[in-house]
């Protein structure tokens, strides 16, 4: 990756909001450039999707989320990735991973509108599953810092106003 | 609560307290600096371009060794040279960016800041009436330091259109019999200007002839922007009689920890190990374990806070050359030095009238000396929010005048 496409892409990585005219000031890339980078990366997969971190918590939340370990028997002739596409198709499932070690195979976070909800998703849709063993669900109770944003900082310090 | 008894009154008047204080004391300006701290207190919505460290804070994984160690009792003395593993990373660092050897064991001492760094260096070359030579704009402490060592600065003068670098006969003109030493300091505070290996290549036969002692501040080394840094002793013939200083304050934010190192030969060390040996003892310990860590895992978040510096440097120097104040393109250091003297205003009527209308802090370029004459110090060591604003500010203020 040269210089260039990595600033680019760290400038949005901390604020998808920046225009293609604020990174012009930060970098010295001409605006219709970035413009042009912006679209290759996005065609390359390399930027996926712009999204806001929000703080649920602020307002009046109506879901509950919850983290589902699911312990996988396979099957010969498939991987993980069967099963893996199905479970994604949920509109349920907001993000699925694969782990390493031995007690589970694939994590997933579910939200739903109360808790009896969730519960009975994962124990109708995803516990039913042939290839699946066992299933653990984890309430979220509380974030405290989600996509690198910590959502409460406790009072800032202050440096003195001029130094030498 | 119990009432805690008022001293008795002071007979502060009756006393004159000159006479107990050092002379030399007559001769060390006030800093140019101090005046904007003072008129900034208690004022609200004030943006502040006059900080001279980053607003990062030190990473967190530097910070969690140094709790760390606290937890475990480490607050002892240490080697008064620094702890050993400290001076084997710093050694390895310049032989592997530089391919210059220092032995850890002798030629290595770890110090509590640059500014330590700086006062044993100076004490340590000074004979009574030496003189010193200093680069101006030069860093505010480097002429009150050389008095106070009973040494006399002389000034090499450098302008922007030179792009602040030392030019060859400049500098010999200013050489005589009593010239001891040559304080440098690039990346340069307060211009931003930095001098490359060939710079230095132009002015090394001149301090070879003179037999001069070179001291080098290169605290700014890692922000570096175009170009690699050069330390001053890469160059030919220049090891022997270079003392380096170096820190951890900017390149890691670690000002507050107060941590620097000297790279320098064998006896040259051992020398200032004396005086550091009595005055400090040795770096707090708690620092020097921050600095280690700092040396063997900092490096990737420390190039990420390089990066965020750079782009604010193109935002406020783009930023100056568009309302009209020339600014020099500084490639190293947190500082702009843009020229005011289109506005028809000195420095510091600038700095002043600037704050009284539109409450952001610069530096008048006459406090670094008359070099400086025409220029501002605007550090972007702040959020890019606020320098855009601090350059909103500047439109607003340009076209009261």
């Amino acid at each position: 990756m040269d210089k260039q496409t990595q600033d680019v892409l760290e400038i949005l990585e901390q604020n998808a909001k920046a225009t293609p005219e604020d990174i012009s000031e930060l970098t010295r890339i001409p605006p219709a450039e970035v413009r042009e980078m912006i679209r290759t990366l996005e065609a390359a997969g390399v930027i996926r999707s712009y999204k806001a971190i929000i703080d649920w918590d602020i307002v009046e939340n109506p879901y509950v989320y919850a983290f589902v370990q699911i312990k996988v028997l396979l099957e010969r002739g498939h991987g993980y990735q069967k099963l893996a596409d199905r479970i994604c198709k949920f509109t349920e499932v907001k993000s699925l991973r694969l782990l390493s070690g031995e007690d589970y195979d694939l994590e997933f976070m579910v939200f739903g509108k109360t808790m009896k909800d969730v519960a009975f998703f994962v124990a109708d849709k995803i516990a039913t599953l042939d290839q699946v063993q066992n299933t653990s669900t984890h309430f979220i109770l509380k974030t405290y810092k989600e996509d690198g944003v910590i959502m409460e900082e406790p009072g800032e310090f202050k440096r003195q106003q001029v130094s030498p | 609560m119990t009432e805690i008894p008022k001293s008795s009154p002071r007979k502060v008047d009756q006393l004159d307290y000159s006479k107990y204080i050092t002379h030399k004391m007559k001769n060390v300006p006030p800093s140019g600096i101090r005046k904007y701290f003072d008129i900034a207190a208690g004022v609200e919505n004030v943006i502040s371009l006059g900080v001279g460290e980053p607003d990062f804070v030190t990473p967190w994984h530097i910070r969690e060794m140094c709790i760390h160690s606290l937890e475990k009792g480490q607050t002892s003395y240490t080697s008064n040279f620094g702890i050993p593993e400290l001076r084997e990373e710093i050694s390895k660092k310049y032989r592997r960016e530089y391919g210059l050897d220092y032995d850890p064991a002798s030629e290595i001492l770890v110090t509590t800041g640059v500014s330590e760094a700086l006062d044993i260096a100076i004490r340590c070359v000074i004979n009574p009436g030496d003189e010193i030579l200093i680069v101006q704009p030069t860093y505010v402490a480097y002429v009150p330091e050389i008095v106070l060592g009973g040494g006399v600065p002389v000034v090499v003068p450098t302008r922007a259109e030179d792009d602040f670098k030392i030019k060859p006969e400049e500098l010999e003109a200013k050489i005589t019999q009593k010239t001891k030493a040559i304080i440098i300091n690039y990346p340069h505070n307060p211009t931003g200007a930095v001098m490359t290996r060939k710079d230095y290549e132009a002015i090394a036969p001149i301090i070879e002839k003179h037999d001069l002692v070179v001291i080098s501040d290169e605290v700014y080394e890692c922000l570096t922007y175009e170009g690699e840094h050069a330390p001053f002793s890469i160059i030919d013939g220049m090891r022997e009689r270079t003392i380096i200083l170096n820190g951890f304050s900017k390149s890691y934010a670690m000002t507050g920890l107060r941590l620097g190192y000297i790279l320098a030969p064998a006896p040259l060390i051992a020398a200032m190990m004396l005086i550091h040996q009595y005055c400090m003892m040795c770096a707090p310990i708690t620092s020097q374990i921050g600095g280690l860590e700092a040396l063997k895992n900092g490096e990737d978040e420390m190039k990420s806070m390089v990066r965020e510096f750079n782009r604010r440097r193109i935002l406020i120097t783009d930023g100056f050359n568009k309302l009209g104040l020339d600014c020099f393109e500084p490639k190293g250091a947190f500082y702009a030095f843009p020229s005011i003297k289109s506005t028809g205003l000195t420095s510091e009527e600038f700095a002043d009238k600037f704050f009284a209308a539109q409450r952001v802090i610069t530096i008048p370029g006459t406090a670094f000396g008359e070099a400086g004459k025409g220029h501002l110090r605007c550090a972007y060591a702040t959020s890019r929010d606020d320098i855009k604003i601090a350059l909103d500010r500047f439109d607003e203020f340009l076209k009261t005048l």
